[in-house]
């Protein structure tokens, strides 16, 4: 009975993803090594092939400091020269250096204009053979997301989106529909207690707003360490909330 | 000024035959190297002179102002004096160059009339005796002779002073003969009939390129610059210069980079004649691939960096460079440049945003070694929960004098809200020699 059930199951996946189309099929995923993260993700990890959104919570939405190297975590661990879109050349390397990402595979391309970002980065992306095309943008509207998801789609790169903008208030436009496939949200949180004065690892709250065919969930994790893993924290007093909202949601 | 005069103003004046053949050969070798490195379009302007037509590739260099800035900086380099200007039109561009004191100037668009209007006749591209008989007449500037009715100059100085008025304001083009050097590898295809559409357009730039690599082939050359020069029915010249990172011979990656730009083509009333020249070219030998079974080769993205440089966009990598001073230690290199061996020391933590600019923030502190217990930075108060440091860097003497005594003391804090941040003050805390005291907010962490 369960083998005949597991049978029509995988069959009708299978028909599933035949309709989806064959990038998303073939591509994989990229596993974050956290079981609890990994089981929630549709795949077993950040599917390849696919637009991933991440922001910043609070001033982490002007900022967008723990949104980039989160992203520069994942970058750390694909395979392959990493293309960074932006706009204002802010971002300062030994930092992403610190989380495994090697200043050799990064190849940065700075525009004047926020629209020649996501130009940038879908030719990077129809480019193929990257191992992440990472785009610093402001405005993501519906068009342009799922001009970047299918190209993503057609050459099986992962194209990671950071949200950055000018002001805290312009943030509310996180909550737009995209055609991104996850969406996340990671607020920086008082670091790891030390037994000294001193500032221990640093811990994130990370959101999962939106992700297509799964669920949303939120999870506690300390930082990047130097290989950019994330893990899940424990034992600091803050439970995994699957229930509430998070305090940063309207 | 005659010879004798001049040895009597200064002693141990030095003379040297002027040899006119010689400069214009030296002339003509300035001439082939602008044309390898900024122009498609180039050509000698006078004795003393050559004219450019830079459009459609001055994004190589970056943009107007910093391709005139570096030629001139290159010309001060040889020992040499350039003056460099952009007009418009060729008869705007001459007569400014030649009236300015300074090394550059970019004449905005529409504004011929204005620049020129005070410069004298002489600068008019004119037969040195029309000048002078112009002088006698009572006229001394441009501007002057512009707003003279015509008939009566043309009666008696024939139809240049009005055709050189007329190419200066651009109201009659003025095509210029581009120079040519026999080495260089060019493929041409002229049309019966005048083609205008961008397919049309395309499909003869796609075969023009396979005559081009295959010619490159054979002489054992890859393009690094290459020009599509467009002839069009009204007699005018249009130039689209695409460059590439490392030698190229691929004919994939050079469609693309032309294709790219088709859309800036104006055919006007049609193009009758399409030219490609790789008007720079390195030796790119063939070489044998060796296929591997285990490891997995990284794609070669050159072609991607030629299609953002050939967009205008800045591409380029960061490196390490040796310096403790946080903003001097992260240098951008070329994107194809060599991997760099060392790399950071990461014994400490580093913002991932710094900022150009340091921001001044107010700080409560104990001095002269604690971190502060407040900061107000944008006029938001945070309260300093923990804190890490100081980590003290002291000014690099042997690069800049000035900094012998500068000291920097930064400090990683976090406030209430988890948000983390590099501050540093300026000094050492004790001896006023060492800085100003002030608190300064200079990175944020994730």
């Amino acid at each position: 009975m369960s083998a005949v059930r597991a049978q029509v199951l995988a069959d009708l996946r299978e028909r599933i993803s035949s309709i989806e189309g064959e990038g998303a099929k073939k591509a994989g995923c990229l596993p974050f090594g956290v079981a609890e993260l990994d089981a929630i993700l549709p795949g077993g990890g950040l599917a390849n092939g696919a637009l991933h959104e991440f922001a910043g919570g609070g001033s982490g939405t002007v900022d967008g400091a723990a949104a980039a190297l989160f992203v520069a975590g994942i970058a750390a661990r694909s395979n392959g020269p990493v293309v960074w879109c932006l706009t204002r050349p802010d971002l300062f390397f030994p930092a992403l250096a610190q989380v495994g990402l090697d200043s050799s595979r990064v190849i940065f391309v700075e525009s004047d204009k926020e629209e020649d970002v996501a130009a940038n980065m879908e030719e990077a992306l129809s480019y193929g053979g990257l191992g992440a095309v990472v785009g610093e943008l402001v405005r993501l509207p519906m068009v342009v997301s799922r001009r970047l998801q299918l190209v993503a789609e057609r050459s099986g790169s992962i194209a990671l989106a950071v949200r950055r903008w000018r002001r805290q208030t312009e943030a509310n436009d996180f909550g737009q529909p995209t055609a991104s496939t996850t969406r996340w949200r990671v607020s920086v949180l008082p670091s790891q207690a030390l037994p000294v004065p001193g500032i221990g690892r640093p811990q994130w709250f990370l959101e999962l707003m939106r992700s297509r065919a799964g669920e949303c969930a939120e999870f506690y994790v300390g930082a990047c360490d130097d290989k950019g893993r994330i893990h899940l924290s424990s034992g600091s007093g803050h439970g995994q909330d699957q229930a509430g909202r998070s305090r940063y949601s309207r | 000024m005659p010879a004798a005069k001049a040895q009597a103003i200064f002693r141990g004046l030095m003379l040297v035959d002027a040899n006119p053949a010689a400069d214009a050969m030296a002339l003509d070798r300035l001439g082939f190297w602008a044309l390898g490195h900024y122009s498609p379009i180039v050509a000698v302007d006078g004795i003393d002179g050559l004219v450019l037509d830079t459009e459609g590739a001055d994004h190589l260099q970056g943009g107007e102002q910093p391709m005139i800035t570096g030629i001139v900086n290159m010309f001060r380099a040889r020992k040499l004096t350039a003056r460099v200007a952009i007009a418009e039109t060729w008869g705007a561009a001459h007569a400014c160059v030649r009236a300015i004191k300074r090394d550059t100037v970019i004449v905005p668009r529409g504004e011929i009339v204005r620049a020129v209007e005070k410069l004298p006749i002489s600068l008019l591209r004119l037969p040195e005796k029309v000048v002078a008989d112009l002088r006698v007449l009572g006229f001394q500037s441009i501007g002057e002779l512009s707003n003279t009715p015509r008939a009566p100059l043309a009666l008696r100085f024939g139809p240049e002073v009005g055709r050189r008025l007329d190419q200066m304001f651009g109201r009659m083009s003025e095509p210029i003969d581009p120079i040519r050097t026999a080495d260089l590898v060019e493929v041409s295809r002229s049309f019966q009939e005048p083609i205008g559409a961008a397919e049309t357009i395309n499909k003869y730039v796609g075969r023009l390129v396979v005559q081009l690599v295959s010619e490159l082939e054979k002489r054992g050359l890859g393009a690094r610059r290459t020009d599509l020069i467009v002839h069009k029915v009204d007699n005018t010249i249009q130039a689209i210069r695409a460059g590439t990172a490392k030698p190229a011979r691929d004919i994939a990656w050079l469609t693309k980079l032309f294709r790219d730009r088709t859309e800036k083509i104006e055919p006007g009333f049609g193009i009758e004649k399409l030219t490609l020249v790789s008007v720079s070219a390195e030796p790119l030998p063939q070489e044998q691939k060796v296929s591997s079974l285990i490891e997995e080769e990284n794609a070669d993205i050159t072609p991607l960096i030629d299609v953002f440089a050939n967009r205008g966009q800045r591409v380029y990598r960061v490196a390490p460079f040796a310096s403790d001073v946080p903003e001097r230690s992260v240098q951008r290199v070329s994107a194809v440049a060599d991997e760099a061996q060392e790399g950071w020391a990461s014994h400490w933590r580093r913002p991932v945003r710094l900022f150009s600019r340091p921001e001044q923030i107010q700080a409560i502190a104990m001095m002269p070694d604690y971190p502060p217990a407040t900061i107000t930075w944008r006029g938001k108060r945070h309260r300093v929960k923990r804190a890490d440091g100081p980590e003290r860097i002291f000014g690099e003497w042997w690069m800049r004098p000035n900094e012998l005594e500068a000291v920097r003391d930064y400090f990683v804090i976090e406030n209430d809200d988890g948000e983390r941040f590099w501050i540093f003050r300026s000094g050492d805390g004790l001896d006023p020699e060492t800085g100003s005291h002030k608190w300064f907010m200079h990175g944020i962490f994730a």
